[in-house]
């Protein structure tokens, strides 16, 4: 026996235990505050136009944006949101994958979003717009009519302006009732032409339309009119295509209004 | 920060205050969890979900209802429920990828190659005595992680373990019983520190 060892006491073994007592690692704040939704997390994303900052947290995605360096976005973000930013290396892998099939045209993506503090409105406008397909636009006016507020064409231009989650909540696709293409709020209206044209759209060819006054493109065959940037409405080869200055005039003309862009009620609010 | 300084808080604005909860208590559940995991990462996700489902909880409580709350004890009964099913599952799912934060990166925490001796020692003093706890079986470990570990009273304790505070004492005593015997083995068989694992000991003394 080298070691004759006494036998500690209770107090002895409590004191060692009590040095079993250890600091959290730093990340555990952040992530618990994130998992609740009390703080943001952030990185970035590939997009048409670059980069673009994407933040998130438990509840789901708060905000896309731009902005020129990450302590940059910090400071935007938490004066926007009151709550913290904190930089994360990667989108959880299952988010990362939804949204790139979302920006890859997928209409049955679900990505969760967080719109705390949103009025009912707003959401109904942002929720019509996801029904835009990718390569398509409708007018401010087709919103207003779709979720039942003809006369809001306005005001759905102000929801879509404060859309927190641009590209994931397509509000590129929407433009002037018009025809031309308007303002966007993610770094303006260039910005806006730019992912359009990602999207297979030609800006310049919608706008000379627009420019002509012509609002709908119906086919002789079907006799069916539709909006010009509707899937069917562009299949219709040039021979066929009959332009119409308002609905009015399609139905004079004795076409009727596509099913699938329904572009009925936007010249009466437009 | 005390108790009631948390709940007057708590009960006042759940989602103002919520941080300085996590602030005054992440170590103490952080602790609870690894002491009864024995894994860090696996400490940290347990003490989130803790901390997550004690958000939720209260959220869902009006003011009276926070006011007369045992904090303590009850976000011990939390991570400790959350530790022991994790350990359950432990064995059949991997972990769960969680966010890589940046900052996280730029300080990594541990320590450096240069550790003096002292602390060295001290380190591995430590990793023993947590390996002595990780081998005595869960009814003993948990009652001895709350009491010494986190120090909470054994009124506390039965609460948070749903046990008569004298089956909980009783616990703690066996527990502290088997700490030393398990010590006892250890320098019997080998008296050079750095010998077999300390749990090796520990499981000869249970049988």
């Amino acid at each position: 026996m080298t070691h004759p060892l006494i036998a500690p006491s209770d107090d002895e073994l409590a004191a060692e235990l009590g040095e079993l007592r250890t600091d959290a690692p730093s990340s555990l704040l952040p992530r618990t505050l994130v998992a609740v939704g009390l703080a943001d997390a952030y990185t970035t994303m590939p997009s048409p136009i670059g980069p673009l900052y994407v933040a998130f947290n438990g509840l789901g995605v708060v905000a896309v944006e731009t902005a020129p360096d990450g302590r940059a976005f910090e400071r935007s973000h938490v004066a926007r949101f009151g709550r913290p930013a904190y930089a994360v290396a990667a989108l959880p892998e299952k988010l990362e994958r939804a949204i790139a099939r979302r920006l890859d045209g997928g209409r049955r993506v679900s990505i969760e979003l967080d719109l705390r503090g949103r009025t009912g409105f707003e959401r109904d406008v942002w929720t019509k717009a996801l029904e835009i397909p990718r390569g398509e636009v409708r007018p401010y006016g087709w919103i207003a009519a779709e979720i039942g507020r003809p006369k809001a064409v306005r005001a759905v231009g102000t929801a879509l302006g404060h859309n927190p989650v641009p590209l994931i909540v397509p509000c590129h696709r929407v433009v002037r009732s018009d025809g031309m293409i308007g303002q966007y709020s993610l770094g303006g209206p260039a910005n806006k032409r730019t992912i359009l044209e990602a999207e297979g759209l030609d800006p310049d060819e919608l706008e000379t339309l627009a420019r002509a006054g012509i609002r709908y493109i119906g086919s002789d065959t079907t006799r069916i009119y539709c909006l010009p940037s509707c899937h069917a409405a562009r299949r219709i080869t040039g021979a066929h295509r009959v332009p119409f200055h308002s609905a009015t005039d399609g139905e004079r003309a004795g076409y009727r209004a596509c099913r699938r862009c329904r572009p009925t009620g936007v010249s009466a609010a437009a | 920060m005390d108790e009631a300084t948390l709940l007057a808080a708590l009960s006042d604005d759940l989602d103002l205050a919520f941080e300085g909860l996590v602030r005054a208590r992440q170590d103490r559940l952080y602790s609870i969890a690894l002491r009864i995991l024995g894994d860090p990462t696996e400490a940290e996700d347990a003490a989130q979900d803790a901390f997550i489902r004690a958000y939720r909880a209260l959220g869902g409580w009006d003011a009276e209802r926070i006011a007369a709350l045992r904090l303590d004890a009850w976000l011990a009964t939390i991570v400790v429920n959350v530790a022991r099913t994790r350990a359950r599952r432990r064995a059949t799912t991997g972990g769960r990828a969680s966010l890589t934060f940046l900052d996280e990166l730029d300080h990594p925490s541990g320590t450096s190659a240069e550790t003096p001796h002292g602390r060295l020692d001290r380190r591995q003093a430590i990793e023993a005595w947590a390996n002595r706890l990780l081998a005595l079986p869960e009814r003993y470990r948990a009652p001895i992680v709350l009491r010494h570990v986190d120090g909470l009273g054994y009124d506390e304790i039965a609460i948070a373990l749903e046990r008569p505070e004298g089956t909980v004492k009783a616990q703690v005593h066996r527990g502290l019983a088997l700490l030393r015997a398990a010590l006892d083995a250890e320098s019997r068989s080998d008296p050079s520190p750095s010998g077999t694992h300390p749990a090796a000991h520990l499981q000869e003394v249970l049988r």
